[in-house]
């Protein structure tokens, strides 16, 4: 073989003259690609230029104190965004704070704990498969099944909608007198019919204190004297029953507060918060664990002082992601929440809320052009947040990522 | 051929011991006792299984799926392979330095504390003597000592390398595998290392990978040369080299093979 002649492709002169591609063709077709790359690339930054101008111009007219820090209202001059700035804001902490461990740990376990046995690697690659597979599925699907697992839980505590168990709450029975004060009447057993008024009973004002019930009939003349008015009551006066949360009420089935659409947008971000962690895990050198192990650390010493610590960057990255795909989606928001009139913050875990999305949603499909101009505000708002998360995110990488080798 | 000709403590036994990764066979009855306190180089081409046989010795091929060995291997009498060896115990015991100098991400210290650290819990005061001690045997401390604290990336190859030794002793092993420990290395690094071996011999069983046949014969006291999976030849570094028994053996050695 070592004195093989040439082959004609590199020898016969002829068959060189005839092979060679044309030079000028080949540099005519890398320009002609060079150009209709840059046309695509540009048309699609061209419209992205195009909506950002078309929002802006929409929406900074109605962005303004009053829209950051108002309830919504019919009105559309004076609604906001307030309550629904801060659903999202208890959603994507809720979410990240349930996610994060889990789906790092879930990476930790497919990377880090590949077991050695044949089934139970195959096990391994079909939950592999899964965590892929969920990936792409639509947000959507995972609203429905928030909807029965986390908002009604099958149905296991009662009927799915009311709570079936619940700490963190008093219950009242609330009496309107004639002289406009409110009385209440602490409840012991819920299951037990509203409070009658009875002379002498003790009754509760607005602000806690207890006294002593006057009972007044029919025909009796309501007491000038305000403190003796206060504590007064008609034979029929009938009460109202209202409960009172602190903020640590916790209720089974979850009902359609943040928990359940922070569990199902959780849902709808593990699986981007395990590739992202599991990418990080697998861009550490396996010389580093091989060294750590070589020394006698245990598998869980070397992830935990090895491993982990030189894929934080890239799990922070991932969580940021995470945290920009929760805050903007929609659709499996609005199976849990619905749309709904609310004026006031989420005060706990099962709070009645709505999200920004929620909101911009809502008022986009309102007919008064007014309202679309909050739409286009409320995006305003929507895409600071998002920019703001992938600042971080980018920042983050950088100033984090150390060389490991 | 096998057995040690010397009156020599036996530290690590092989009788038999066969290595497979899936259903290739890496290794063939092996059959050879490495002595306490010596150095013991293994050469051979590519691929015999110079790796397989260091790896095995302290477990490391664990982790491979599809990685099984059958036959006997004890560390001073203690059965390696069974079901009664806890790894990370053995891996205390037997160190290993690999081709590629690896410290992490950390400081200096960090590094050489990181093994001791794992096992034992030391005051400030024990964990510096430690530090100090292990860098000083790896005759790396006069280089070190004043930045002890900034990052072991920052180190050359050589002292990378010295590094990850430094980082094994720490950890008060019996027995240090070394697979090629100077073959990224440049020759003054390699000469300040293959001294720390001739050192080293004095306290540790060493077993060396090396394609460099100066250096197997400046460093170590015995020799086994591998091919194909099989130890072909063992004994003496002085015999191997002078007068070797197999016609396969003097062609490595002398550079005529293949
Ligand atoms: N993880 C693995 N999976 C499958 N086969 C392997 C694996 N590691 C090594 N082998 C095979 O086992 C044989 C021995 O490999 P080994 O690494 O022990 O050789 P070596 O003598 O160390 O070679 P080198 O001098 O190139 O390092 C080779 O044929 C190799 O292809
Ligand atoms: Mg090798």
């Amino acid at each position: 073989m070592k004195h093989a002649p040439k082959p004609a492709l590199l020898a016969d002169s002829a068959v060189i003259a005839k092979r060679t591609r044309s030079l000028a063709a080949r540099h005519r077709k890398d320009i002609f690609f060079r150009n209709v790359c840059r046309t695509v690339a540009s048309s699609s930054a061209l419209v992205l230029v195009l909506l950002l101008t078309a929002i802006l111009t929409q929406g900074l007219g109605s962005l303004n104190f009053q829209f950051l820090s108002g309830p919504p209202d019919p009105d559309p001059a004076i609604a906001g965004l307030w309550p629904a700035m801060m659903g999202s804001v208890w959603l994507v902490v809720l979410t990240l704070v349930i996610a994060l461990p889990l789906g790092v740990a879930a990476a930790i376990i497919l990377e880090e704990f590949q077991p050695r046995r044949v089934y139970l690697r195959r096990i391994h690659s079909f939950v592999q498969l899964n965590i892929t597979n969920l990936a792409g599925v639509p947000s959507v699907v995972f609203g429905i099944l928030g909807l029965t697992v986390f908002v009604s839980m099958f149905g296991i505590f009662g009927n799915g909608q009311e709570a079936g168990m619940e700490v963190g709450v008093t219950y009242f029975d609330q009496f309107y007198n004639e002289g406009d004060f409110i009385l209440e009447v602490p409840v012991a057993d819920q299951a037990q019919p509203v409070a009658e008024p009875v002379e002498g009973m003790t009754v509760f004002s607005y602000e806690g204190t207890a006294m002593a019930l006057h009972l007044l009939g029919d025909d009796e003349e309501w007491p000038a004297d305000p403190a003796l008015a206060k504590r007064s009551l008609r034979t029929w006066d009938a009460p109202g029953r209202i409960q009172e949360n602190s903020w640590w009420y916790f209720r089974l089935p979850f009902g359609r507060g943040v928990l359940a659409g922070a569990l199902t947008l959780m849902l709808v971000v593990l699986p981007i918060i395990i590739i992202a962690s599991q990418e990080a895990l697998r861009a550490v050198p396996s010389s580093l664990r091989q060294a750590a192990l070589g020394l006698g650390a245990t598998p869980l010493q070397t992830v935990r002082q090895i491993t982990l610590p030189a894929a934080v960057p890239g799990i922070l990255t991932g969580a940021i992601i995470a945290m920009s795909r929760a805050i903007g989606e929609a659709a499996p928001l609005l199976m849990i929440a619905g749309i709904v009139f609310i004026t006031h913050a989420p005060g706990n875990m099962m709070d009645d809320f709505t999200a920004m999305p929620l909101q911009i949603f809502n008022w986009a499909g309102r007919p008064q052009k007014e309202f679309h101009d909050l739409a286009a505000s409320g995006i305003i708002v929507l895409l600071t947040a998002l920019l703001i998360f992938n600042t971080v995110a980018v920042v983050l990488r950088q100033k984090l990522q150390k060389p490991l080798s | 051929m096998t057995t040690i000709p010397t009156p020599l403590k036996p530290a690590i036994r092989l009788r038999g011991f066969d290595a497979w990764y899936g259903d290739f066979q890496a290794l063939h009855s092996i059959d050879m006792d490495l002595p306490e306190n010596r150095v013991t180089a293994f050469i051979g081409p590519s691929g015999c299984g110079k790796s397989t046989l260091l790896r095995w010795i302290n477990r490391m091929n664990d982790a491979i799926p599809g990685a099984r060995s059958s036959g006997q291997l004890e560390i001073n009498g203690h059965d390696v392979l069974g079901p009664a060896t806890d790894v990370v115990e053995l891996r205390r015991r037997v160190g290993i330095v690999f081709q590629k100098p690896n410290p992490f991400p950390k400081s200096i210290y960090d590094n050489v504390a990181f093994g001791a650290r794992l096992h034992m819990k030391a005051t400030k005061a024990e964990m510096d003597e430690l530090v100090e001690w292990s860098l000083r045997k790896a005759a790396l401390w006069d280089e070190v000592k004043d930045r002890l604290r900034s990052s072991a990336l920052g180190l050359s190859g050589g002292q990378q390398q010295r590094l990850c030794i430094a980082r094994a002793i720490a950890v008060g092993p019996q027995v240090l595998l070394m697979d090629e420990p100077c073959s990224a290395l440049d020759p003054r690094s390699t000469a300040s290392i293959e001294e720390l071996m001739v050192e080293l011999r004095e306290s540790y069983t060493i077993a060396i990978v090396t394609h460099n046949m100066q250096q197997a014969a400046r460093v170590s006291d015995f020799t086994a040369y591998m091919f194909l999976g099989k130890v072909v030849e063992f004994g003496a570094t002085l015999d191997i080299f002078e007068n070797p028994d197999c016609q396969e053996t003097e062609d490595y050695i002398t550079g005529r093979f293949g």
